[in-house]
């Protein structure tokens, strides 16, 4: 597996990274040399064993169903750009 | 089999229609935080630092979510997969903070169930109709943009940020806007009777996007759009109706339909496409590393079934084998969960179950109708309903008597027993009484009795009318009568 110029842009539009043509440049080989490093796996047969969710033999454990958090209005907003009335202001979206 | 059909310039078209449902989980806490979830709260005070996606947060699964998503696979005969995984779904948008959602995309909680919807012949639904359910998965809903308060910024509110939702998706299985409406208000039904999800439309508890393509009848399916959170029966009726015409039209003017995400506008029943999805669908699913498997147990899963309670399907047979209830009164009172629990509390107060069924649906409906309230928020309780019905079945009260003592509960809200008691609505069956009344009135109309008895039979009523005026409406009708025919005859 590969990637090209086009792909690579794909997935930094995809993440919302802004790269210039030069960064494209040099993502391309770099992205292709990690892709290769990983494809090793691909030398080990898999074909007997199962897809591993976790790393650790256990399962999730289930929460009561009850009212522990929220009301921190002032925390949550703390760090955002802006803050109007208790919501988050953004840029407008709207289709 | 439907027979709805589009009629083309070159011939009829099949709709073929699926529905995704979103239905929020009523639970106290959210999915993966332990902020409150009830609707209306002031903006961002029911969120935590989770839901905000603040660095280093770790989402907790919320177990009473999990049993609700199994209560309702178990209401619809589905498979329940005792592992299942959650996945990220990859995406920007200013109300979901993470940059991903959390739900199940390969192995979702609940799989293959099926939901039946009722002959309906009026709608074009001329027998009852098995809809397949593909899968029901949990997941995270998002939060809520406002573009109107301010001139260059849109306000964004967390509150609904990370409240379970379940994800209900159909098979491609319905054929008509009808079968659609009738499978999204079963639905609804549903999850009200088993309580994981209160289906309030105008809250936003359920939406459905909703899947359509058009096809010659019998061949192969044609490319489908998708109608994003449309949030009435009727809307998801409108929509349908509204794109599958406009995807023959494009058919038929020789154009290909693409694949797209569109958008209902209800204000003028159209469908518009959202251009800005139209690279969005690159979702990149993985494995959220954050949680572990979730794995039930079998007591788990039988702890959820027996907690279930008795569902419309089988209620409505039950009403009719066993209660000797009509099947349209059937219908009608299993229809709802609240309902259905308004009635048989009067049952259970010792009423009848035919007279009571008939009360409910004339006298108690009619009431609720004029005053324009529901069941719930019913003037007259179960047991009151099932007092009124005993003192008519003991004779206490006529139908007359009994529709006047009605009116008084509505507006006083008292019990028939007092108010009988304090107006003397009693009807009587006071032979000595009548007759007095009787003897009085035959009296007065000598002409009348002579034109009676000249063969004028229809003056019957007329001696009854009078009778029953002089009492008072408050005489035994039947006893009216058999004194009149003695005393007339004599």
């Amino acid at each position: 597996m590969s990637v090209d110029h086009a792909t690579v842009r794909k997935i930094a539009s995809l993440a919302r990274i802004a790269v210039s043509d030069a960064e494209v440049e040099a993502m391309v080989p770099e992205l292709n040399a990690i892709l290769g490093f990983v494809e090793q796996l691909g030398e080990v047969d898999t074909s007997a064993i199962q897809p591993m969710t976790a790393v650790i033999p256990n399962t999730l454990r289930l929460r009561e169903d009850v009212v522990t958090d929220g009301n921190i209005r002032d925390a949550v907003l703390a760090n955002a750009p802006a803050a109007e009335h208790g919501f988050f202001g953004v840029p407008k979206v709207i289709e | 089999m439907s027979n709805y059909r589009i009629q083309g310039a070159t011939g009829d078209w099949e709709v073929v229609i699926g529905l995704e449902v979103h239905a929020q989980v009523v639970s106290n806490s959210k999915l993966f935080s332990g902020a409150a979830t009830a609707f209306g709260a002031e903006q961002n005070s029911q969120v935590s630092l989770v839901d905000a996606a603040m660095p280093g947060m770790l989402p907790v699964l919320n177990g009473e979510c999990i049993r609700q998503a199994v209560r309702t696979g178990l209401a619809i005969n589905a498979e329940i997969n005792r592992w299942s995984r959650f996945d990220r779904k990859n995406y920007f948008y200013a109300d979901l903070p993470q940059g991903y959602q959390i739900s199940q995309l390969y192995h979702p909680l609940v799989g293959e169930g099926t939901i039946l919807i009722d002959a309906d012949e009026k709608a074009g639904i001329p027998e009852a109709k098995h809809i397949g359910v593909e899968r029901i998965h949990v997941e995270q809903d998002a939060g809520k943009l406002m573009h109107d308060q301010h001139p260059t910024m849109s306000y964004v509110d967390l509150n609904r940020c990370g409240v379970a939702l379940m994800e209900i998706v159909s098979r491609p299985d319905m054929r008509s806007p009808a079968e659609a409406g009738a499978y999204v208000r079963k639905l609804r039904a549903l999850l009200r009777y088993v309580g994981s999800c209160d289906g309030n439309m105008e809250e936003g508890s359920m939406r459905a996007d909703v899947n359509v393509s058009v096809r010659r009848p019998g061949e192969e399916f044609g490319t489908r759009t998708e109608t994003k959170n449309v949030n009435s029966v009727r809307f998801v009726m409108a929509t349908i109706e509204h794109e599958a015409n406009r995807q023959v039209d494009v058919l038929e003017a020789g154009g290909k339909i693409v694949q797209e995400t569109r958008l209902f506008d209800p204000d003028s029943g159209t469908t518009r496409s959202m251009r800005s999805k139209e690279d969005a669908h690159d979702y990149r699913y993985f494995p959220d590393p954050d949680l572990l498997p979730l794995v039930l147990t079998e007591e788990f899963i039988e702890e959820c079934r027996a907690s279930l309670p008795e569902l419309p399907d089988a209620k409505r047979a039950r009403y009719i084998e066993q209660l000797g209830i009509s099947a349209y009164n059937a219908d009608v009172l299993t229809a709802e969960a609240e309902m259905a629990r308004w009635f048989e509390k009067v049952l259970d107060n010792g009423a009848e179950p035919k007279q009571a069924s008939n009360w409910v649906m004339s006298e108690l409906f009619g009431a609720l109708n004029r005053l324009g309230k529901g069941i719930a928020d019913s003037p007259v309780s179960p047991p009151q309903a099932a007092e009124l019905l005993a003192l008519v079945a003991d004779g206490t009260l006529s139908g007359t008597l009994s529709k006047q003592v009605f009116e008084i509960m509505l507006d006083t809200g008292d019990s028939p027993a007092k108010i009988v008691e304090e107006r003397g609505l009693k009807q009587t069956s006071d032979t000595g009484a009548i007759d007095a009344v009787i003897a009085d009135i035959l009296g007065n109309n000598a002409d009348k009795v002579a034109q009676y008895k000249d063969g004028k039979e229809a003056l019957f009523g007329f001696f009854v009318g009078q009778t029953m005026k002089a009492m008072g409406g408050k005489a035994n009708p039947q006893v009216v009568n058999e004194l009149l025919k003695k005393a007339l005859n004599a």
